[in-house]
């Protein structure tokens, strides 16, 4: 067994190129769970939180670049003015120690259909930057991420950064589950007013395979807020609940029942509006 | 290995550094979690194993300052870092303030998670020195304790909270 760690992107990528089936390690909150447990006897570890490149985030045009070993800590800490729903996601993974290891690449590359920052991101249009052999890469988060814990990572690339576009207007990240803290969410749902564009963008988590964009409601709803408020009339509001309710394919698990999700999905559709429109 | 290769070569030996000294870790697998090695093979029984998911808190240590749990750190990538475990926070047989408010509030009963809530007290209070009852909840939230029902560990924080706030006024 080897474990590398690089100090710079090009050291990462030449680790991963000398052993291909290395696992990537992050924060190592869901990978060393997998080895303690004797679910995974990794043979080659590249170990990513050294790399220069992939620390921080940058303000660019139009858009936040959140470096891939940017830390929930750090997202709720540095990122609640540019991002208050990523900040309020961020807060709500693990404990105070999870949140200090795990990572927006980790919380990418393992793609949950739990994963918590991803509703707000694939509401946001968020990109993912992969840097691999053949060289670097762009792609929508939403189509990066495949299925559960499946992505379109190609053999010997790196998540790099997350590309998040600023947009205004109120935000709003809410999540069921069984106590504030340490929870896997049964469902979350992201909700954000995009003033500029009179869009409203929404994403829903753990209610289908992968991060969801409810898009027949947004579209609804986007028709129906008078955006100048915003204001929406309740019977609107209840509308969009029901077509985000529509929206999900979630499953029966230990955590919750398909309808409950389903249910819980509406319900936090309807608040989530509520709390962000003109009263 | 060595801290700086960027692909070190398959090795069953390599150096930590725990509470100010270094340690070799010889014949280790390089899987293993920093908190099999802190138990198992350095003798440092203080951080708990119970869950091994991060779910529990009871191993909860400091890598390079950061509040962690060591169950989900590999041990391996910890090499160039600083760890400090709670056998290390305080001087020699003497306690902390955290430690002997624990002992005064009665804030132990079987005993098993204290060792982490201690770790992560420390951690809050050194970063806030004056938090409000929410963020002592929040900050012992990852701290799991089946004993207690948390009332003598709540009123232990605030004990030192009180005592430190006390001491730096003037």
């Amino acid at each position: 067994m080897t474990v590398a760690r690089p100090r710079t992107l090009a050291e990462a990528l030449g680790a991963l190129e000398a052993t291909p089936d290395a696992h990537l390690l992050a924060g190592g909150t869901d990978f060393m769970v997998e080895v303690n447990f004797g679910h995974r006897r990794p043979t080659d570890i590249v170990a990513l939180r050294r790399v220069v490149e992939l620390q921080g985030h940058e303000h660019a045009d139009g858009h936040v670049t959140l470096g891939a070993m940017l830390t929930y800590a750090e997202i709720e800490a540095d990122l609640a003015e540019d991002f208050p729903a990523l900040a309020a996601a961020g807060r709500t993974v693990g404990s105070p120690q999870i949140r200090n290891a795990g990572t927006i690449g980790g919380n990418v590359g393992t793609a949950s259909p739990a994963g918590d920052t991803l509703p707000l991101l694939v509401a946001l249009d968020a990109e993912v930057d992969l840097a691999g052999p053949e060289g670097t890469r762009t792609v929508a988060l939403d189509e990066f991420i495949t299925g559960p814990k499946r992505t379109d990572r190609r053999p010997g690339e790196i998540i790099t950064r997350v590309r998040v576009p600023r947009v205004t207007g109120p935000q709003q990240f809410l999540k069921i589950g069984t106590r504030n803290a340490m929870v896997i969410s049964i469902a979350c749902l992201a909700l954000v007013l995009d003033l500029d564009a009179r869009r409203v963008r929404c994403g829903l988590g753990s209610v289908g395979p992968r991060p969801l964009r409810p898009r027949a409601a947004e579209d609804f709803l986007s028709g129906e807020i008078d955006w100048d408020g915003p204001r929406a009339a309740p019977g609107a509001v209840r509308r969009f609940a029901e077509l985000v309710a529509e929206a999900c394919t979630p499953i029966t698990d230990q955590r919750g029942t398909a309808e409950y999700r389903r249910h819980a999905a509406g319900v936090l559709a309807r608040r989530a509006v509520e709390r962000s429109l003109q009263s | 290995m060595t801290g700086n290769h960027p692909l070190a070569a398959e090795s069953e030996t390599y150096e930590l550094s725990v509470n100010g000294r270094r340690e070799q870790v010889k014949a280790a697998w390089l899987g293993e979690s920093l908190l099999a090695v802190l138990r198992e093979r350095l003798g440092l029984p203080g951080a708990k194993n119970a869950c091994e998911q991060g779910e529990c808190g009871s191993c909860s240590v400091f890598v390079d300052g950061v509040l962690v749990c060591s169950c989900c750190v590999l041990a391996a990538d910890a090499v160039d870092a600083e760890v400090t475990t709670v056998e290390g926070l305080a001087d020699g047989d003497a306690l902390t303030d955290v430690q002997q408010s624990f002992l005064d509030a009665g804030a132990v009963q079987c005993g098993f998670c204290t060792p982490g809530l201690v770790v992560a007290v420390h951690d809050l209070l050194d970063r806030n020195p004056d938090p409000g009852d929410l963020e002592v909840r929040e900050a012992i939230s990852g701290n799991l304790c089946r004993c207690t029902g948390y009332g003598r560990i709540l009123a232990a924080v605030e004990a030192v909270r009180d005592q430190r706030g006390r001491r730096s006024r003037p």
